[in-house]
């Protein structure tokens, strides 16, 4: 509510925004899915936060998941199938006061998205990207996704999937100019709240991939997982997402990971015996497409027009 | 002695020596291997002959590929000029006067229909006592073969002149051809000489020395060596007002700055792309952004997100790239989210003919997005309105809340002509973001019932906060559940069509406003078909011209000025089929683009005639098609 400045003068914001500021249409997803609590986490960065309502805007594709930014009292764009982070980038392009969000699925953002992903991570514009991966494609109900496990049936892949899954991490970690790649379970909400939180505070497109629960059809693959907390490999490091005894107790397989150290990584990302919870990797220097995008934007009518007879100069005769 | 010969002779006869002869106009080609830079060559002939006050209206012939193999015929690279007294509209018929750097790229115009009977051909003849014995074959072959076709053809020592100069005659050629050229047609060389300097302004005097010797030697070896001696008088002496020389392209970034355009997002692909180098080039005089995105879909997709932030943004391509923003483009439609779409149309289907004119692209501009996504559809006629038209789409973008998509096509792309410089206004920029308090009461589709307009809040409003979504949506903009909203949103957003139609205007009838024949026309055949009617209205046929500008939708009043004819038929540069063909019947037959949707618009038995072969129409093969159509009729 208060502020100290730099000035160290007391600054009163005449706006406090609880929780309910942000909240938006009553959640249409099924009961159990793991939308609901990352939906929750998100708002309550927002409040944590005091982010504006009408500076955010909440940006999707098409799926279960992209109907995220309905359910959020802020503005919206719930897109195309497969195309948030281009219009995202559009909507950064130029506004850098404007605050955004991107939730995306795994077959929003892996396949038919998938040219924008590794063009989105590389430009390393500055927004939140929530990929929520729940290993299926929800929404049309039930057809194999980039994620599904090899040998999984599907309604596309009956007799169980052909290709073994896409390893989203080692990907986004390949990508030239990545900043910001952290992954979590749905099911710890201290987990999540704290890893958006801390994507919210990188400047550059954070990327984090949530393991998402579809218990409508895919329950299976992360009752396992929720079963078996061992499967999980926590990353601890004192830059990266913060957690607390009680998280530290649930998972006990951890290692102490330095989230700068790219290799290291990489090498994290590659073992998939274990799902990697935490910050992977951060870089908070790599170059920002903002910083060439938001140049210009202050000139006046007389500068713009003084421009325009410059241009047309060149071609006087 | 032989035909051609006889045609030299007369052509010699008729210069006197000394004394030029005034002619009202001619067409002249300089063609080359790519890389020789004749149409460095032709746009400074170009630039010097504006200046002086003439008509111009220059061509870039350009190649498929980059670096095509030298002396092949599919690599011909160079320029037409169209040079008269009067104003210049169009690219004219055959040409009279050509340069050619070798005799088989020659062969390309050949096969383009560009030369005629007596048309006179400079040609270098260092190929003559090549080294090479295939080569000395192949050019005599070629020779004998021009003479057979009727070419009048000169043989130049070209290189060896050039080497006097300089020592690789490859890269000086065209300025001496250049030299050539402005004494035979009696061209200011202060100006030429002047115009050279600023062409190689950048790389210094050093560069510039040579060539203007190259310029001086080229024009001295004309004086003493060629009969051919021409005056060009210009109507009025110099520049009358101030004038600007670009090509269509160049003209719609231009109007990209001067509309006061907030970015351009795009993904490379000809001939829409050299937009994108010029803007880029010069965006940051009005604080503009160039975005190259990874693809079409990313950059339509960038262009609709920066403008449902409150930028104006503006998306420029070609064919194949319109077809991947389509599905973009339809959420556009659909969200109301203001866009301008600038399709530099080429040869289609798929890759098609990058490099070629066609205008294939006026149905999928309209008709492409899947359910009905009516939007605004405008053609400029010249470069001039390549320039203008971007400032009146993007207002037409904000007030009808919509995207305009501006169809222009490879010949506006790279014709180069003088035209009125524009007076940049503060009117046609952008207004600033409103970034005040929205009345939380208002929907952010607040549909007015009789123009289905409405205003739009922008994120940043307080109060206005709202979901855009490409669901079918109520004016809350929620998802829709009942079943009435889709028609209300639909009922809408065609509204806004109508509303948009009741401001235009009637189009102007060239020519008398009742007759045989009404010829009509769309897009950059403009001048061509214009010029064709003025042939035929002056051998006393009753043939006028309507053209239009806004294709959807449509200008007022079409089908009552339709109906004062016995016979309207639209020309084209789009596929149609010929009714003379097998099998093409009345039920069979498929019209040219135009002219179907002015079938179903007006319900008239409206004819058509339409090529599809690579290049811009001449007023020549208009009159003809026309003629012949005429004939049918009596
Ligand atoms: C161009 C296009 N193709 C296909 C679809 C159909 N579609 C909608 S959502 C979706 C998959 C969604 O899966 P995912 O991104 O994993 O999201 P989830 O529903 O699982 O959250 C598909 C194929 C579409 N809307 N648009
Ligand atoms: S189908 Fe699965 S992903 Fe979609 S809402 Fe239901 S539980 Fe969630
Ligand atoms: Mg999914």
């Amino acid at each position: 509510m208060f502020g100290l400045k730099a000035d160290w003068s007391l600054d009163v914001q005449d706006r406090y925004f609880t929780l309910e500021d942000y909240e938006g249409a009553q959640p249409r997803w099924c009961t159990g899915c793991g939308d609901h609590g990352v939906l929750t986490a998100v708002q309550k960065v927002c409040r944590e936060a005091q982010l504006a309502p009408e500076k955010i805007v909440n940006v999707s594709g098409i799926g279960c998941s992209s109907r995220l930014p309905h359910y959020m009292k802020t503005y919206g764009f719930h897109g195309l199938h497969g195309r948030a982070l281009p219009f995202a980038s559009g909507i950064k392009a130029r506004r850098p006061d404007l605050d955004v969000w991107v939730s995306t699925g795994d077959g929003d953002c892996f396949s038919i998205g998938g040219c924008h992903w590794i063009h989105g991570i590389r430009y390393n514009i500055d927004m939140v990207v929530l990929v929520f991966d729940n290993a299926i494609y929800g929404l049309t109900k039930n057809q194999t996704s980039p994620t599904t496990p090899k040998d999984y049936g599907t309604s596309t892949h009956p007799t169980g999937s052909f290709l073994p899954a896409m390893n989203p991490l080692t990907i986004t970690l390949g990508i030239t100019n990545v900043s910001f790649v952290a992954q979590v379970v749905d099911w710890n909400p201290l987990l999540v709240y704290e890893t958006i939180k801390m994507a919210h505070a990188h400047r550059g497109t954070s990327f984090v991939r949530i393991i998402q629960r579809c218990p409508v059809f895919v329950e299976d693959i992360h009752k396992e997982m929720m079963d078996d907390p061992s499967q999980i490999l926590l990353l601890k490091h004192e830059n990266g997402i913060p957690t607390n005894e009680a998280v530290e107790r649930i998972y006990p397989n951890q290692v102490v990971h330095d989230p700068s150290d790219w290799s290291g990584a990489m090498n994290i990302a590659r073992d998939e015996s274990r799902v990697p919870c935490g910050l992977l990797y951060h870089d908070p220097e790599a170059p920002v497409y903002d910083d060439w995008s938001n140049v210009g934007m202050d000139m006046s009518d007389e500068e713009k027009i003084a421009g325009v007879n410059k241009a047309l100069d060149s071609f006087s005769i | 002695m032989t035909k051609q010969a006889t045609a030299q002779k007369s052509n010699v006869a008729e210069i006197s020596a000394g004394k030029p002869k005034r002619i009202e106009e001619h067409i002249i080609e300089v063609v080359s291997d790519s890389g020789e830079g004749a149409q460095k060559c032709g746009q400074t002939f170009g630039i010097v002959s504006g200046k002086m006050g003439n008509g111009v209206w220059t061509v870039e012939i350009i190649p498929a590929e980059i670096q095509p193999p030298a002396r092949s015929q599919e690599g011909a690279s160079g320029v037409r000029i169209r040079l008269g007294s009067k104003y210049v509209t169009n690219m004219g018929d055959q040409a009279d006067l050509v340069v050619a750097l070798n005799e088989q790229v020659l062969y390309n115009r050949i096969v383009n229909g560009a030369f005629r009977k007596g048309t006179v051909v400079l040609l270098e003849n260092k190929w003559a006592d090549d080294p090479q014995p295939a080569i000395r074959e192949q050019y005599a072959a070629a020779l004998a073969d021009f003479k057979e076709r009727g070419l009048v053809i000169h043989e130049l020592p070209l290189e060896k002149e050039c080497l006097k100069i300089v020592k690789n005659a490859r890269q000086g050629k065209n300025m001496f051809v250049l030299g050539m050229l402005c004494r035979i047609y009696s061209r200011d060389t202060q100006r030429a000489l002047d115009e050279i300097a600023k062409v190689f302004a950048r790389k210094g005097e050093k560069v510039i020395k040579p060539n203007h010797e190259l310029f001086k030697a080229g024009y001295q070896y004309a004086a003493e060596n060629l009969e051919y001696h021409y005056e060009v008088p210009p109507e009025h002496e110099g520049i009358q007002k101030p004038t600007v020389v670009t090509n269509g392209n160049t003209a719609v970034g231009l109007g990209i700055l001067a509309s006061g355009m907030d970015m351009l997002a795009m993904y490379p692909i000809t001939p829409a792309t050299s937009v994108s180098h010029y803007v880029s080039e010069v965006f940051h005089h009005t604080g503009g952004f160039m975005h190259q995105a990874e693809d079409e879909i990313a950059a339509v997709a960038y262009a609709v997100g920066s403008s449902f932030a409150g930028r104006t943004a503006v998306t420029v391509t070609s064919g194949p790239g319109m077809a991947l923003k389509t599905e973009i483009l339809g959420l556009a439609v659909m969200c109301e989210v203001p866009l301008v779409v600038v399709n530099v149309q080429r040869g289609g289907p798929a890759t098609g003919q990058p490099t070629k004119i066609e205008q294939g692209d006026l149905l999928s501009a309209i008709y492409s997005m899947p359910g009905d996504a009516p939007k605004i559809v405008m053609a400029p006629a010249t470069i001039s309105e390549c320039f203008h038209f971007v400032i009146t789409a993007r207002k037409l973008a904000e007030a009808f809340r919509t995207p305009v998509i501006i169809l222009t096509d490879a010949n506006l792309a790279t014709a180069v002509q003088p035209y009125d410089r524009p007076e940049p206004q503060a009117e046609w920029l952008s207004a600033p973001i409103d970034q005040s308090e929205w009345d939380k009461n208002i929907p952010p589709y607040d549909w007015d019932d009789e123009t289905g307009l409405s205003p739009r809040p922008i994120p940043g409003q307080p109060g206005g906060e709202y979901v855009l979504t490409g669901l079918a949506h109520t004016k809350r903009s929620k998802v829709a559940y009942d079943s009435m909203s889709n028609q209300i949103g639909c009922n809408m957003r065609s509204r806004k069509m109508a509303a948009f139609a009741a401001t235009l205007q009637r189009p102007e009838i060239y020519g008398d406003k009742e007759g045989d024949m009404l010829v009509v026309s769309w897009g950059s055949t403009m001048g061509a078909v214009k010029e064709a009617v003025d042939r035929m209205r002056s051998e006393g046929h009753k043939v006028s011209n309507v053209h239009l500008r806004f294709l959807h939708p449509f200008e007022k009043d079409l089908k009552e000025i339709f109906s004062k004819f016995k016979k309207v038929m639209t020309v084209e540069l789009n596929y149609s089929d010929d009714p003379d063909m097998p099998l093409i019947t009345d039920a069979t037959r498929r019209y040219a683009q135009l002219a179907n949707i002015l079938r179903h618009h007006t319900l008239l038995d409206i004819d058509c005639w339409s090529i599809v072969q690579a290049a811009p129409l001449q007023p020549g093969m208009i009159c003809e098609a026309v003629l012949g159509r005429l004939k049918k009729l009596n």
